[in-house]
């Protein structure tokens, strides 16, 4: 993360220029904040039994990463070194409390279900890990990308994942049955849902599955030695 | 013999460099090494080698296993007939109960082989790296700890997560932390526990056309029963120690993992020292339930402590699972207490804990992690003492 540098006194640049391209795109890849920084592994664990839940909770992280970000940026020199930490928590946590309350106006099933995670938010890495390293010193704009960028790499490992562990562990996709119910050995068939991918540690399991294959194609990301 | 080897010499350019199937030579080589003794001479270094190779050593192994098998495949006839209530004694239909036995067990055998050489072959030719034997137990161990019932996919979606996720991605044969064929158990165990646990997967009560003929028949193990509460309908001693009763094909006769222990100390190829230690830890851990148990009014803990080390998988694990050379602590000292902890937390988990009814399978797996740490503590406290005396002579 050292070439998150803010860039004083360059020409002005467009909205898309290659720099802010890489914003975005560095984190699906080379910078992925879960297989490569390794950052909020702990929601990754625990709301992607369902891909429902893993696309909520991408949506919750995009409103807050990005607006936190911008905020941040925004503040960034405003906010006293010795106590940028409570205040980056505090622009967290406001912010949680609105999504919180939005998915119990509108979503509520969904909120029941991710509502704990919701409010663990705040204490997903990778809002604080990106405040710190990115927003403190930067622009509004790039921050608001770079929020973006984060939150997309965060999210595609999440459904990727969560398709894995509905698929398998209930036999569904986004709560539509895929694997026939006349399979099921309780209907006469063979098939038996998989217990494990119900689990927390098939979801770690995953996750490593990803950055495995994930190394193998992508070599510069391997460490000497 | 002379034509094997002549057939091989002339099928070698096909596979060697710039021949038709270079591509499959990994293959080539682990069949031409698995028949004959290759003709290798040593470059440089240890010119002296012992003629046992890792090859010979997989395959004294399974050896060593063959007891158990074989008992494996009369006991699933046995109890399978016992269920129907035909040859209820022992020694009648001896050939039927061998032959039930036999096809219920040997396509799990098959599957298991087929599946996990497979993705080692896969894995070999991919890294370019010789093919090594180690599924060759791996493959005969997974069968022998699934319970008769198990569907063949199951067998081979555990054996493809445990060679996979178990061993390749640490690195192939030899650097794996986790007992690779416990691995497949494990995660069967956990994926699909109506079929990996419970008292309807041990004995085979369908007759030839799968229809269930015995209908409410309980099918309990020894531990399943005393996990619910009626540690008194146990088998008793000697039909633990020789096997006649509900369990995973493999591990229900002391007797035969006994078999196989010696061939395994004789030959030196398992560690007496983890065996040992296992059978101390279990039995220390057995005779202080043994003491408590009265006073605490559990029956469970009072089954006598030789019983209670021959019921289960606690034989089966001691000879074959414990002492697997990779995950096992490499230390002579390390040893020791990676034995004695497996036997104290498998007869601890077994009794205590009433989700698992039998705590080897657990107990050896969360050894197999510890025993790197176990390891550095023993050669760090090894490096203290010297350190220490190297200071007084000075």
């Amino acid at each position: 993360m050292s070439t998150d540098t803010a860039t004083p006194a360059a020409p002005k640049e467009g909205l898309f220029s290659k720099k802010n391209r890489k914003l975005i795109t560095d984190p699906l890849d080379d910078n992925n904040p879960i297989t490569v920084q390794v950052l909020g592994i702990c929601s990754a664990l625990a709301i992607t039994v369902k891909i429902e839940n893993a696309l909520v909770m991408s949506i919750s992280v995009l409103f807050v990463l990005v607006f936190g970000n911008m905020a941040v940026s925004a503040l960034r020199n405003l906010i006293p070194s010795r106590i940028r930490i409570i205040a980056q928590l505090v622009i967290a946590a406001g912010l949680v409390t609105l999504v919180d309350i939005l998915l119990k106006a509108y979503v509520y099933d969904v909120s029941k279900q991710v509502g704990v995670y919701v409010g663990l938010i705040i204490t997903n890495c990778i809002i604080m890990g990106r405040f710190e390293a990115y927003a403190m010193g930067n622009k509004v704009l790039p921050s608001a990308m770079d929020g973006i960028g984060n939150t997309l790499g965060y999210a595609w490992i999440l459904v990727v994942v969560a398709f894995f562990r509905e698929l398998f562990g209930s036999g569904t996709l986004m709560g539509f049955r895929v694997i026939p119910e006349s399979l099921y050995s309780t209907e006469g068939g063979f098939y038996f849902n998989n217990n494990m991918m119900i689990l927390p540690p098939m979801a770690l399991v995953l996750v490593g599955i990803i950055i495995w294959v994930q190394r193998s194609r992508n070599t510069k990301l391997l460490e000497e030695g | 013999m002379k034509a094997l080897k002549k057939a091989l010499d002339n099928l070698r350019p096909t596979f060697s460099k710039g021949g038709k199937l270079e591509k499959l030579h990994w293959v080539w080589d682990a069949n031409e090494t698995f028949l004959f003794t290759p003709g290798h001479a040593t470059q440089r270094g240890a010119h002296i080698r012992d003629g046992i190779d890792l090859k010979r050593t997989m395959f004294m192994v399974i050896l060593a296993m063959v007891p158990c098998l074989l008992f494996g495949m009369w006991n699933v006839g046995h109890q399978h007939f016992l269920a129907l209530g035909e040859y209820t004694a022992l020694g009648e239909g001896f050939w039927q109960k061998f032959g039930f036995g036999a096809l219920k067990v040997l396509p799990i055998v098959v599957v298991s082989y087929a599946v996990g050489l497979g993705i080692e072959f896969v894995f070999c030719s991919i890294n370019k790296h010789p093919i090594q034997e180690g599924f060759l137990v791996s493959g005969m161990l997974i069968p022998l700890v699934m319970p008769v019932d198990v569907p063949l996919w199951m067998v081979a979606v555990g054996t493809a997560f445990a060679v996979v996720i178990g061993k390749e991605v640490f690195g192939g044969t030899g650097m794996n932390v986790l007992n690779v064929a416990l691995t497949a158990r494990a995660f069967l165990f956990f994926a699909y526990p109506t079929m990996m646990s419970g008292d309807k997967v041990w004995v085979n009560t369908s007759t030839a056309d799968g229809q269930a003929v015995v209908d409410g028949f309980s099918g309990a193990t020894s531990l399943g029963l005393a996990a619910t509460g009626n540690a008194g309908q146990v088998t008793s001693l000697m039909d633990s120690f020789w096997g006649f009763e509900a369990g995973s094909i493999g591990e229900t006769s002391a007797f035969a993992c006994l078999l196989g222990a010696a061939l395994l100390l004789f030959t030196g190829i398992g560690s007496w020292r983890i065996m040992f230690s296992v059978f101390l830890g279990g039995l220390t851990m057995a005779g202080i339930f043994n003491l408590v148990g009265p006073g605490l009014g559990n029956e469970y803990m009072q089954i006598p402590v030789l019983h209670q080390l021959m019921l289960g998988s606690f034989m089966f694990g001691l000879v074959f699972m414990a002492t697997d050379p990779v995950t096992a602590a490499q230390t002579d000292t390390g040893k020791w207490i990676y034995g004695f902890f497996i036997g104290l937390l498998a007869i601890l988990i077994r009794v205590v804990n009433p989700a698992y009814p039998e705590g080897m399978m657990l107990a050896i797996l969360f050894m197999n992690v510890m025993a790197p740490l176990i390891d550095h503590y023993v050669v760090q406290a090894n490096i203290k003492r010297r350190m220490k005396r190297a200071a007084l002579a000075a």
